[in-house]
């Protein structure tokens, strides 16, 4: 490493807090950094079920395609509820920065409103097909798409549990500091789910209706 | 009611794995009947189960991976005997079904039980000392990733005794490991206590990120950190980018037991080969997690027992963090006979090459510290030596490898088994046993006894020696791996001397059992006064030892590389400081609890015990609200009681210098 970017390093574009000299980074500071790092993590679960997803799209076994299964009024009905949810999110922390409680609230209960709404909206997809036979089971194409879609499902639900005891948290233990923290972290978790969204939005169904 | 779990779950006729199951659930009862009779319970709930101290959760890591090494050990033994003597129309003593989940367990255990707990162990107890802080980032965090740890290890230990273990090989490649192939209850058990111990890892990772990059002393600048942490933390980086690749793949093939998917089956368009592929774009950063940490304790012990800064900082740092980047970019070596074509293989040929690069720098930044330097020769220096050798010849042997056209003759056999073993051993085990020597004193305040640990170390070194090199040779003979039984006479000579190797090991392993006994017993004689018994030069050294739960009264102010030694340097004692009071975390029974209802859950999933796994997902829920909703996870240590304690180690520094 040369003097040059040992500078950068330390004084530069990395020093920021708790990077340097003025020792640990505030609370707050490391329990959103912490959170992101775990979003990251996350991000990488995401690729691998995309990369397989990927691998295994042609492979419908003799089973339907997705040109014959996907419907895109729905992913775009889908689409717009998560995005929604996500700008009702993004209210909701303005309130809580400006600890309003009931902005809080309504923020809470829109964003999620819509994200359940998404979710009735894809579980709709998921039995339809399943009822038509067309199960996880059917093909390999079939397995990797309930799967990857499947699994922000999933996280889209534990956002929801989550929300629900953060409201809970908010109602009893008001604004503390580790309820804000908390209530931050779920925010990022929201908006990263939004990310992952737009990218299986593209690969799966814009691409795989055509 | 209870799924597929029947009494016939119980290896009645087979005496082997009923015997050790009974004589290890003995033991576990006879601690247990102990640990109550002689009133220990409440010392151990306190002050180490439901612990939030990094060190507390360092120090039980080490252990859980010192009972591991013992359980994979055995392992080792029974297949060392098995192939000694299972030639021609002698088949041994292990029939072949068993004899595959013992070459199961053993890689699974070795890599995931002992040497994933032990670095982790190691890391937790010193980077948060050497960086001059008073905790991880997240110490309730840090008490579950252990006990989820515990709860894989607890699974596989079941399987000993309540079905069986996977039979496939330690990585459980379909489509071997599909259900259509393996209807047993063994790959599940493989599977479940892998994710939940997976789950574990990958906290501990994010927790250690966010440790060292965001929460080091005054003054500690990147660029002052010692090396231990910057591999700490480039290890971290690719548990976090890694791990979430394991989850995944193990989760893909769980759907493909439990709900008919078809990922990697034969049928249903299927591929296997994507499997192969995903678990070794984690497979291959897991050797450099393990591995970095011990480049990362060479690199303190060789500079403390030379008595001299580390040789070229900075292309160390380089190294470590060129080495975590181009572990992602190797992988493929792992299956160049797959058919992914000339170009592909070359490519990753030449990448495997390209990452021994980095690695020679630090075999060449280690010596050149050891010249002109005045070699202590201890037991733990002993172990950095001992690495340096045996760690070049496993690196050539994987050079080798890595030229694609050798590889297609020599994969699978013996030669590829002697090659890991060479870099495992030489490198990994080497170097926490040589950190576990050097920072013994540090955890418990006396020093281990240097004859025995000398005595161990030679075993070890000697025992590896004739255990594996017979293996090279046998692999270039065209022994494969995994034979429960062979046809060729003139393997066996090879054979018998592997398995005396493999014996002067076990002395090896006894010595050190030997050595901690004996330096238990006289403590009182080897008691570390000081704080300092190396004339260390990181910050560890500067508390007292053991230290106390908040590291550090003050937080040191860092000036430059080798803060502890400048500090010595400079002499003088520090004014008797003011002490503020200390925000400490409260205990936790978080982790246990957690770790309890994964068990649970682990348990009924494999056995398809469908309410139960129910009951644990909701008790493993309510922990999570429970402590969501404690506020009294702080404490605050007065003032007052930070100068008592500080006053009763004495001042460090006088005694330091």
């Amino acid at each position: 490493m040369t003097d040059a970017t040992a500078d950068m390093f330390d004084e530069g574009v990395l020093a920021l807090e708790g990077g340097g000299d003025e020792g640990p980074a505030p609370r707050d500071i490391i329990v959103s950094y912490g959170f992101w790092i775990f979003i990251l993590s996350d991000m990488v679960l995401f690729s691998a079920l995309f990369a397989s997803y990927a691998v295994l799209a042609g492979r419908t076994a003799g089973g339907p395609s997705g040109a014959q299964l996907f419907d895109l009024r729905r992913v775009f009905a889908e689409t717009a509820c998560l995005l929604l949810s996500s700008f009702c999110c993004g209210l909701m922390s303005l309130s809580i920065e400006a600890r309003r409680v009931r902005g809080t609230y309504i923020g809470a209960a829109l964003t999620f409103a819509l994200g359940a709404a998404f979710l009735a909206l894809e579980l709709s997809e998921f039995v339809g097909m399943v009822a038509a036979g067309d199960g996880p089971s059917r093909s390999a194409f079939l397995s990797a798409f309930f799967t990857l879609v499947g699994t922000h499902g999933a996280h889209v639900t534990c956002g929801l549990i989550w929300l629900t005891v953060m409201m809970a948290q908010v109602a009893t233990l008001g604004f503390r500091d580790k309820v804000v923290r908390r209530l931050r972290c779920f925010a990022l978790f929201w908006h990263a789910l939004d990310i992952v969204w737009v990218a299986l939005f593209t690969v799966v169904y814009l691409i795989g209706a055509r | 009611m209870f799924g597929k779990l029947t009494w016939s779950a119980i290896p009645w006729s087979q005496p082997v794995p009923l015997i050790t199951g009974v004589a290890v659930f003995a033991i576990v009862l006879g601690v247990l009947a102990l640990v109550i009779v002689k009133g220990w319970w409440p010392y151990l709930w306190r002050e180490w189960i439901t612990s939030v101290d990094h060190k507390r959760i360092g120090v039980m890591y080490v252990i859980l991976g010192l009972v591991m090494l013992l359980r994979g050990f055995s392992d080792a033994i029974m297949m060392r005997s098995q192939q000694a003597i299972a030639v021609g129309t002698a088949h041994g003593w292990m029939p072949p079904e068993h004899y595959d989940q013992v070459f199961s367990a053993h890689g699974t255990i070795m890599i995931f039980f002992v040497a994933m707990p032990f670095v982790i162990g190691l890391i937790n107890f010193v980077m948060p000392l050497q960086l001059g802080i008073r905790d991880v980032a997240f110490p309730v965090l840090n008490s579950i990733s252990f006990w989820l740890t515990c709860a894989g290890v607890l699974l596989v230990n079941i399987s000993l005794v309540v079905g069986e273990f996977a039979r496939t090989g330690w990585l459980a490649y379909p489509p071997l490991s599909e259900l259509a192939y393996s209807p047993g209850v063994g790959v599940d058990y493989y599977l479940w206590s892998l994710q939940i111990s997976g789950l574990g890892t990958l906290m501990t990772g994010v927790n250690f990120v966010t440790t060292i990059l965001k929460m080091r002393a005054p003054g500690m600048r990147y660029t002052r950190m010692p090396v231990f942490c910057w591999t700490a933390l480039a290890s971290s980086l690719l548990i976090v980018a890694a791990f979430p690749i394991l989850t995944a793949t193990f989760a893909m093939l769980l759907l493909d037991r439990y709900l008919g998917m078809h990922f990697f089956t034969n049928t249903g368009g299927g591929n296997a080969m994507m499997y192969i592929n995903l678990i070794w774009a984690w497979g291959h950063p897991e050797v450099y997690i393990l591995i970095l940490p011990a480049f990362g304790i060479f690199s303190e012990v060789i500079a403390t027992f030379s008595g001299k800064p580390l040789f070229g900082y900075r292309s160390m740092v380089t190294a470590t963090m060129a080495i975590c980047i181009l572990s992602f970019l190797v992988w493929l070596h792992h299956f160049f006979t797959m058919g992914a074509g000339a170009d592909v293989n070359g490519f990753f040929g030449v990448m495997t090459m390209i990452i021994a690069v980095p690695t020679g720098v630090k075999v060449f930044n280690w010596l050149f510290t050891i010249y002109g330097g005045r070699l202590v020769f201890s037991t733990p220096i002993l172990w950095s030596l001992g690495f340096m050798v045996t760690f070049v010849i496993g690196g050539m042997t994987g050079v080798l490898l890595a030229v694609p056209p050798a590889d297609f003759v020599l994969h699978n056999s013996l030669f590829l088994i002697a090659h890991f073993h060479n870099v495992i051993i030489g490198g990994v085990v080497f170097g926490v046993m040589a950190g576990y020597n050097y920072w013994f004193p540090k955890a418990f305040g006396f020093t281990l006894d240097e004859r025995l640990g000398k005595a161990s170390f030679w075993c070890w070194l000697i025992g590896f020696y004739l255990a594996f090199m017979p293996l090279y040779v046998l692999g270039l003979m065209g022994m494969t791996r995994r034979m429960q039984h062979y046809s060729n006479p003139a393997w066996q000579p090879w054979l018998i001397v592997a398995a005396a190797g493999a014996a002067l090991i076990l002395v090896g392993v006894v010595l050190q059992i030997a050595q901690l006994i004996v330096s238990i017993r006289t403590r009182q004689a080897r008691r570390d006064l000081t704080g300092d018994p190396w004339n260390g030069r990181t910050l560890e050294w500067s508390t007292p030892s053991p230290p106390p739960a908040y590291n550090f009264a003050v937080l040191p102010k860092v000036e430059g590389i080798d803060a502890w030694w400048a500090m010595k340097q400079a002499g003088a004692p520090r004014a008797a400081p003011t002490y503020e009071p200390i925000e400490a975390p409260r205990n936790s029974a978080a982790g246990f609890i957690a770790a309890f209802f994964a068990v649970m859950i682990g348990f009924a999933l494999i056995w398809h015990i469908w309410w139960l796994a129910l009951v644990g997902i909701l008790g493993a829920f309510v922990t999570v609200l429970t402590s969501a909703w404690r506020l009294d996870d702080e404490e605050e240590i007065p003032a007052a009681e930070v100068a008592r304690l500080e006053a009763s180690h004495g001042p460090r520094l006088e005694q330091g210098a």
